[in-house]
């Protein structure tokens, strides 16, 4: 007899744990043909993106305090040098508390790409790939990729100027996107899972070998882009592209993704 | 029913003797120990399972690399033979290598296999191996090896080859990149000695 109560308990106990912070929420995104806006040396690059699913907003910072005291060895203070720098959430009141009444609105920054990886990794998804990224980015309310418009590219831009230095904003004051997706242009920067690789030149089958690690070193320099004149996302991607996995920024968050038949 | 009783209850000390083990050895291991990243199984050539953290306790090369790669890949071998002759010549002993494919849709035990029948490199002393579980990507992360995979296939990658001691700490890396770095081969024979 006593069993059923247990079952019920346990499931509840479960619930909490999940539901602890917000559980995230996915949105399928199909996929499409697409052309990056990194070039690959100067060869303009079409992906073929398949459908995935991804969290419809960046990780807040309580879904992270949430994951941080669930797993203790991501917490600052225990985390291993290995994985995050002193920047590691040292804005937090303490390693489990953000100390912030707008923690369940806010994206989450000051993490490391480790830790990053972490977090998706506890909900059996992953960082998003650049392509995925840049794929799920380029839509806008009403059309797949609205990176021609200009408008809309100096809005980008402007926001990501006047948030410079500040503290990110509050996640959901804009409209989603065509897939439902908020808050990936104009709030934060995002790690992606292959950023150590977004340089164009670094194709180890093509280039001189180790010409990677020599890359590295150069940063925003050795990127290409089909258009330039697209500061916001040169921007971005220099800035992603110059950080060390370990390095924890306060303008960087993250969201991740998974197959698009995942449980929710 | 008592049988199956006992069978779980042995199964479950198993893995809880088994975990407390593992967590036990990662407490001993330093902060700094790539052996701590999160739990990692791989496979050789040879088709043989272990953890990585098992590979703890002697000094050893690690890097990455993918099968089907027709350069760089090749020449990261080729290089790290040429610095284990370096260091036999120095009068040391040669180290352990263990490459870790971060293709792992592609590179089953027959790839890895082939590889090292190409390369004339032999377990245990030259591991090609492949996860079977875990993220690959934090090995990656933490030895600043990058890569992703081109649309029109292979990868658009670096090569880094770290040198760690024998708690798995990162002494020197290396671009193996077909030259042998005389300061690179002094760190092995050095490590290779204070060790033993």
């Amino acid at each position: 007899m006593p069993r059923v109560p247990t079952i019920v308990l346990l499931t509840l106990l479960l619930a909490q744990v999940a539901c602890a912070g917000g559980a995230p929420r996915f949105v399928p995104v199909s996929g499409g043909r697409f052309v990056s806006s990194l070039l690959d040396g100067t060869r303009t690059v079409t992906v073929r993106v398949a459908p995935f699913a991804m969290m419809e907003e960046p990780v807040t910072e309580a879904q992270f305090a949430a994951f941080v005291r669930h797993h203790p060895r991501w917490q600052r203070g225990r985390i291993t040098p290995l994985f995050a720098g002193p920047q590691y959430l040292a804005g937090w009141r303490t390693p489990t508390d953000p100390g912030d009444a707008g923690a369940a609105r806010r994206p989450v920054t000051g993490v490391s790409w480790f830790a990053a990886r972490a977090y998706c990794d506890s909900l059996h998804a992953e960082l998003p790939n650049w392509y995925q990224w840049e794929y799920a980015a380029a839509a806008d309310a009403t059309h797949h990729d609205a990176r021609a418009d200009t408008a809309r590219r100096n809005a980008i831009l402007a926001a990501l100027m006047h948030a410079t230095g500040q503290r990110p904003g509050l996640i959901g004051r804009r409209p989603a996107n065509l897939y439902g997706l908020r808050d990936l242009n104009r709030l934060i920067w995002e790690w992606v899972g292959d950023v150590g690789a977004l340089f164009p030149e670094a194709d180890g089958d093509l280039g001189s070998a180790g010409s990677g690690s020599v890359l590295r070193l150069c940063g925003g320099a050795a990127l290409a882009f089909r258009d330039p004149s697209d500061y916001a996302l040169a921007e971005r991607v220099a800035a992603l592209s110059m950080l060390a996995p370990t390095d924890a920024s306060p303008f960087v968050g993250f969201r991740c993704v998974r197959n698009p038949g995942a449980n929710p | 029913m008592k049988r199956i009783a006992s069978l779980l209850c042995a199964i479950l000390l198993g893995t809880g003797l088994a975990a407390a083990g593992q967590a036990a050895e990662s407490t001993a291991l330093p902060p700094t120990s790539i052996y701590r990243i999160p739990p990692l199984t791989l496979i050789d050539q040879d088709g043989r399972d272990f953890t990585f953290a098992s590979l703890a306790g002697t000094p050893r090369l690690v890097g990455m690399f993918y099968a089907s790669c027709r350069m760089v890949c090749p020449v990261e071998i080729e290089t790290l033979k040429r610095i284990e002759r370096a260091v036999v010549k120095a009068g040391g002993r040669p180290v352990p290598v263990l490459l870790v494919s971060f293709d792992p849709a592609h590179d089953d035990v027959a790839a890895l296999k082939q590889a090292a029948r190409q390369h004339h490199v032999a377990a245990p002393e030259f591991l090609l191996t492949r996860a079977r579980s875990g993220d690959i990507g934090m090995l990656g992360g933490v030895l600043g090896v990058s890569w992703r995979p081109l649309p029109g296939g292979g990868f658009q990658h670096n090569v880094v080859v770290a040198l760690l001691d024998r708690e798995g700490r990162i002494l020197a890396t290396d671009p193996a990149d077909g030259r042998v770095d005389p300061a690179f081969v002094r760190a092995i024979v050095q490590q290779e000695r204070d060790t033993h």
